[in-house]
């Protein structure tokens, strides 16, 4: 049967035919509705949330030691966090298979960077597989498997986000059971200790010959002989965007494998054909093979090293033709990611953006857009978890150096503090920092689409589960009781005051801020905790000043024009307006 | 039908231009077609610009349209339409819901909403402009304008063969089967 699915839905279902067990990741755009549909086949595939992908990484080893098949997966990002593991893992080895799905995000359609994870593979020395689109996502899957076991390795299957989010027919196979490889204890293979690690890394390179081998012969390693003018080496996505711009006069080599390369295929395919391109995206990658190979061929010269690739791009790069879209003379205006009307963040941020000498670290969720104008409260964003250390920094160097007027203030997520904020805390409290971090429990891992968290009280699978307390979670780790406040984000009397308080002291301070997110799936125990009943604001035009102050606190659901209005259908009566105006003129209705 | 077919959805996070283009992909796979789509949602939850991009034929490679490419381009949202209009083929059409979300620049303050977009495009191209709010609410859910949308789109298509009914029924909610195909068919017959 023949259906239509995006690639991460077909990545979820070649793990369930290929005979998968256990599953666990960190959600990441554009990776996290792999674990969202391998949830699906919860009946045969144990799934989870991890706090971070190192922890998601670590579990699927785990599994795959105790005999069964297993897989990670994650944003490209994340495999910098789970980087730790897997390089020792490629050292080992696997019992039951064991895939690491990566997903790049070329272009940063929602990442901050566009690193080009095929290089990790090369630096771990895993095999890798790059599906080009649905159909493949699927077999590659599969696939993966099946070789991480045959060659005793973890496997690394590089997606990007057009294969992750376009659709494609996809021919459904079944499950196959996989027995359980019964457990034996083997202290030489999965045991690092340096004397072991000598060894499994001679066996490493043994096993890079003969997945080279491999790589030679492999079906997914295909060339498609139509001529002896044009070849094509490519992979992944740009095989699509080099076949719609070459059609079907050229010759192509698609290559399926990339990690080894196959590189006695390469030289076979470029004696066939006189002139060559690499299409590829992103990083020279292909190219750099070729290079050391001494193959002569058009690359990286005129195809961009940035940014996401599509037929356009590759056209105009290699015959110069220009587009030839309508022009019309009007420009539409930008429409920029905003936080939602009614965001718990809003309140909080909007307080903050008030307060005099700042400065404010941020992290990765919803609440990065606190960035932008008007409230524009963030003034660095680097990585996961980052926040409170860089603060931590920041702050510790201000002191040392006799700044004490300028203060830091420190913000990441609910989920992201689970993720690695909490060792950056504990970071500060034990070395004596002084930034205020905030964490902003909205009860969901917002940004992604609502993923379950330790925070939340529920797992994958949708059960109930011990939720982890964040006060007590900070005191356990030496925050004294009296530092940590904890408030409602939408009153910005109760922000303004645990700010001031906070920030004026010279030890570290916690500031929890408890709201749901207004586009979460309330839980009973929302329900019971919080006042959600649906409101709204409006504004009374009687009493309107117009002097825009509420407009200065970013929410989309207040309109600007000749008179200042709030959309009744977006607001959500939150209220952070209606405590900005200075005329009272905004009323809950 | 050996050509590929290129169709653009475009429009803002919320306005259910996802679950059109899953029906109008459902439909062309169930008519036999090769199909591929792709869709694009920035960071935000609500309020960015969306676009899902569908090419539908006898095979089809890349999933992704290119400028100057599409023939047909449904904009949920007016101003939509003005960003996308290059992606349309010269002899392509296009349909414009008269609708307009102001971004957050305009709702500052800090910039205007255009002005004249269905006059200026209208002059370039084969326009059809449609009320599908007022339509929608007319019909009983204003939520139900994508749906006429999408009736006007399949027309505007002009594909044989596919069974949308059954591809409307397969992908809304219990309940609103009825309201749907209402939507539909009047797109449909505008
Ligand atoms: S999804 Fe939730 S947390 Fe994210 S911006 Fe919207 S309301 Fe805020
Ligand atoms: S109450 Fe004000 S700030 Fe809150 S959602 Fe409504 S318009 Fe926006």
């Amino acid at each position: 049967m023949k259906t239509i699915m995006t690639g991460n839905e077909a990545v979820a279902r070649g793990a369930y035919e290929g005979g998968l067990v256990f599953a666990s990741a960190y959600p990441g755009t554009p990776s996290t509705e792999i674990l969202e549909n391998i949830v699906n086949y919860k009946d045969d595939i144990y799934c989870e949330w991890a706090p971070n992908e190192k922890v998601a990484m670590e579990a699927a080893i785990g599994a795959s030691v105790a005999g069964v098949r297993s897989m990670a997966a994650m944003k490209h990002v994340g495999v910098n966090v789970a980087a730790d593991p897997l390089f020792t893992f490629a050292y080992t080895g696997v019992t039951g298979g064991c895939v690491l799905v990566s997903a790049d995000d070329p272009g940063m359609h929602s990442s901050q960077n566009e690193q080009d994870n095929r290089n990790y593979a090369a630096a771990a020395r895993v095999l890798m597989l790059e599906p080009s689109d649905s159909q493949e996502s699927k077999d590659f899957m599969r696939l993966g498997l099946e070789l991480s076991e045959i060659f005793d390795t973890p496997v690394l299957l590089r997606m990007t986000t057009r294969v992750c989010h376009s659709k494609g027919l996809v021919e459904l196979g079944d499950r196959v059971e996989m027995p359980v490889i019964p457990y034996e204890k083997n202290i030489k293979k999965f045991v690092a200790t340096p004397a072991n690690g000598k060894v499994m890394r001679k066996n490493l390179v043994q096993r890079l010959k003969a997945m080279e081998a491999y790589a030679n012969t492999a079906e997914i390693n295909k060339p498609e002989y139509n001529g002896d003018e044009i070849g094509i080496i490519t992979s992944g996505v740009s095989y699509q965007y080099a076949r719609e711009v070459f059609g079907d006069e050229v010759s192509y080599l698609k290559l399926g494998m990339t990690f080894p390369m196959p590189m006695d295929l390469i030289k076979q395919f470029a004696g066939k054909v006189k002139k060559i391109y690499v299409i590829e995206e992103m990083d020279p990658y292909i190219e750099n093979h070729l290079k050391m190979a001494g193959i002569q061929f058009i690359g990286k010269e005129v195809i961009p090293e940035y940014d996401e690739l599509n037929p356009d791009i590759v056209r105009k790069a290699v015959f110069g033709e220009r587009e030839e879209g309508i022009k019309v003379s009007q420009e539409a205006v930008v429409r920029p990611p905003t936080l939602c009307a009614g965001c718990p963040h809003r309140g909080f941020f909007y307080a903050l953006s008030k307060k005099k000498n700042v400065m404010i670290t941020g992290d990765i969720g919803c609440y990065t857009l606190g960035s932008a104008p008007p409230l524009s409260a963030i003034d660095t964003c680097f990585c996961m978890g980052g926040s409170i250390s860089s603060g931590h920094g920041a702050a510790q160097a201000l002191r040392k150096t006799g700044n004490h007027d300028l203060k830091v203030v420190s913000v990441i997520g609910d989920s992201t503090f689970f993720h690695s904020g909490i060792n950056s805390l504990m970071d500060v409290v034990y070395n004596k920092g002084c930034n205020t971090s905030v964490i902003l429990d909205n009860r969901i891992t917002g940004m992604t689409g609502h993923q379950q968290n330790p925070g939340t009280g529920y797992t994958l699978m949708g059960e109930g589960t011990e939720e982890v307390d964040i006060p007590k979670l900070c005191q356990a780790i030496g925050m004294k009781e009296e530092n940590i406040y904890i408030v409602n984000p939408n009153k910005l009397d109760e922000v303004n005051k645990a700010l001031d308080e906070a920030m004026a002291k010279d030890e570290p301070t916690v500031i929890i801020t408890k709201w749901p997110c207004i586009l979460k799936k309330f839980s009973p125990q929302d329900k019971k905790e919080f006042d959600l009943s649906p409101k709204k604001c409006s504004i009374n035009q009687d009493k309107c000043k117009k002097c825009k102050l509420c407009v200065g606190v970013g929410c989309p659901a207040i309109h600007s024009g000749d008179n200042i209005e709030i959309d009744k259908v977006s607001c959500t009566g939150c209220a952070v307006c209606k405590q900005v105006c200075p005329f009272n003129a905004i009323e809950e209705v | 039908m050996s050509e590929v077919k290129n169709i653009l959805l475009v429009g803002v996070g919320g306005q259910g231009t996802i679950l059109a283009s899953k029906i109008l992909s459902e439909g062309l796979v169930e008519a036999g077609y090769d199909v591929k789509m792709s869709e694009i949602h920035g960071m935000s939850q609500r309020g960015g610009n969306v676009s899902t991009q569908i090419r539908y034929g006898k095979k089809v490679y890349s999933p992704i349209v290119g400028k100057g490419e599409a023939d047909v381009i449904v904009a949920f949202e007016k101003m939509e339409a003005l960003r996308w209009i290059e992606y349309l083929r010269k002899d392509g059409k296009m349909v414009i819901n008269d609708f307009e979300i102001p971004s957050v620049p305009i709702l500052m303050g800090q910039a205007e909403y255009p002005q004249g977009i269905l006059e200026e495009l209208s002059e370039n191209v084969a326009v059809l402009v449609i009320k599908a709010a007022e339509i929608a609410e007319n019909l009983g859910n204003s939520k139900a304008m994508n749906i006429v949308l999408l009736g006007a789109l399949v027309k505007a298509m002009n594909v044989e063969g596919v069974d949308w009914k059954k591809a409307i029924q397969n992908n809304v909610k219990k309940g609103f089967e009825e309201l749907n195909l209402k939507a539909f068919d009047t797109g449909y017959n505008l």
